[in-house]
């Protein structure tokens, strides 16, 4: 039976990694590569990496960084953070990642996701969506460039939108649950489960293998990623990389 | 010496790795002269299956192929698009594949699933062997392996199948035929598993 996948979520910034609290404090973990190679001993099932600068300083992905990371890893690598083209799409994919994310950009041209999934297959595209509580009457607000940017697009009508355009796979991103570990989102999960087929994963608020396991238990079959409680222990945060998965899988 | 085909859509850099940490004899090249002296191939790919084949017919190499690995009979690996293209064709493109096994590439019938997600197939998954193959000799098949694709390969033989994958339905996932082998999984992106799987296609004889 397909297992959900336990990931393992990496911020890149200035080639290192960092982890935030709420999309701001954040906190110096480690080398990416030093990282990668502890996860492939841990045998993870996927591992996320996000340059978080990348885009809102307009730049293009760091290839030869990218490239020296991908080598190294002998799980299943997704990237995210820059791509604003089907080539370049295209090109982290030929670099050995098996999935490229969009945010911002397919927020402000949709039509880039179609393109994407022309050249490298709808199965390696996804679409990350930042997302953030608000307003009187409760509902979602989505968010770029880091929790900066808002936009009026709706959330499960986006989400919606661009698994027809063509994403293979949705993750939504908690900007309120970022860092606190006190449990994903839920009833945010339940919402997009709800609206499409595609695969889903959910980052923001996992602090131990419980909440993972209530996040499968609301919507089954899932991808559960974690940032801080992969790279932190104790209440300091002091920095140890681990991985660990609900006994259930 | 194991020959990795260049040709334009293959993510080859983890593969490769892999085979250097293990000192598997390798190399990788789209010359096909260079291409001759190799006793066994791994034909990766990625991407959608007509510009994949496309690329491949452009590079000459299908001819360099059909002379090793029917005529001479060398061994074949094909790995995610990679073996897809040793089918007939596929439901995904116009374009003929290889034909080195007989069957054609389908789209998995999501209609099957009773529960989301439906496509695509994206994650680790238990397979079920069909053979006593010994390019699966010491795997664990309820491990398993990655899978990230929409479509499969619909072996017309079903001895033709070496493992299966279950998901809405039996899927056939590995498929076998005398020195052509293909995998719709990723080996080297399978930690242990596909470590083993990579060094037993090195080592079969």
């Amino acid at each position: 039976m397909l297992r959900s996948r336990i990931i393992p979520s990496l911020l890149m910034r200035d080639k290192g990694l960092v982890k935030t609290r709420q999309f701001g404090d954040d906190k110096y973990v480690g080398d990416p590569i030093n990282a990668v190679k502890i996860f492939n001993e841990k045998e993870v099932d996927e591992l996320a990496i996000f340059d978080i600068d990348a885009t809102v300083k307009g730049e293009t992905p760091d290839y030869a960084h990218l490239k020296s990371i991908a080598v190294e890893s002998r799980m299943p690598l997704c990237y995210g953070g820059g791509i604003t083209s089907a080539k370049v799409a295209a090109e982290i994919i030929a670099m050995g990642y098996e999935k490229v994310s969009i945010s911002a950009a397919a927020l402000e041209r949709p039509e880039l996701i179609r393109e994407m999934a022309d050249a490298v297959g709808r199965q390696s595209v996804v679409v990350t969506v930042d997302v953030k509580k608000g307003g009187l009457f409760g509902g979602y607000s989505i968010y770029s460039h880091n929790g900066k940017q808002k936009h009026k697009a709706k959330l499960l009508d986006f989400v919606a939108q661009a698994v027809e355009l063509g994403a293979g796979e949705i993750v939504i991103n908690s900007i309120d649950r970022d860092g606190m570990m006190n449990g994903y989102d839920l009833e945010l999960a339940k919402s997009v489960r709800d609206k499409v087929n595609t695969p889903l994963t959910f980052l923001g608020g996992a602090g131990s293998v419980e909440d993972m396991s209530d996040l499968i238990d609301t919507v089954g079959i899932v991808g559960a990623a974690a940032g801080s409680m992969f790279v932190f222990k104790g209440t300091y945060r002091a920095v140890l990389i681990t991985y660990a998965r609900p006994s259930s899988i | 010496m194991i020959g990795i085909i260049e040709y334009g859509s293959g993510n080859v850099g983890a593969i490769m790795n892999i085979l250097k940490q293990r000192k598997i004899a390798h190399f990788l090249s789209g010359d096909r002269s260079e291409l001759e002296k190799a006793d066994r191939y791994i034909l990766p790919g990625v991407g959608a299956f007509d510009p994949t084949m496309e690329n491949l017919t452009k590079s000459g190499i299908v001819e360099t192929l059909n002379e090793q690995v029917l005529e001479n009979n060398k061994k074949i690996l094909g790995i995610c698009v990679g073996m897809q293209l040793l089918a007939e064709g596929s439901d995904e493109g116009d374009h003929p594949g290889l034909g080195f096994i007989k069957g054609r590439v389908r789209l998995i019938d999501a209609g099957k699933l009773n529960r989301r997600p439906h496509l695509p197939h994206m994650g680790w998954n238990d397979i079920k062997l069909t053979n006593n193959g010994s390019l699966f000799s010491g795997i664990d098949a309820e491990m398993g392996f990655y899978f990230l694709h929409s479509y499969y390969f619909d072996a017309t033989n079903p001895e033709h199948v070496s493992a299966h994958v279950t998901y809405g339905s039996d899927l056939p996932c590995a498929v076998e035929r005398d020195n052509v082998f293909g995998m719709q999984f990723h080996p080297e992106k399978s930690h242990s598993n596909g470590t083993r799987l990579l060094q037993n296609f090195a080592e079969i004889v």
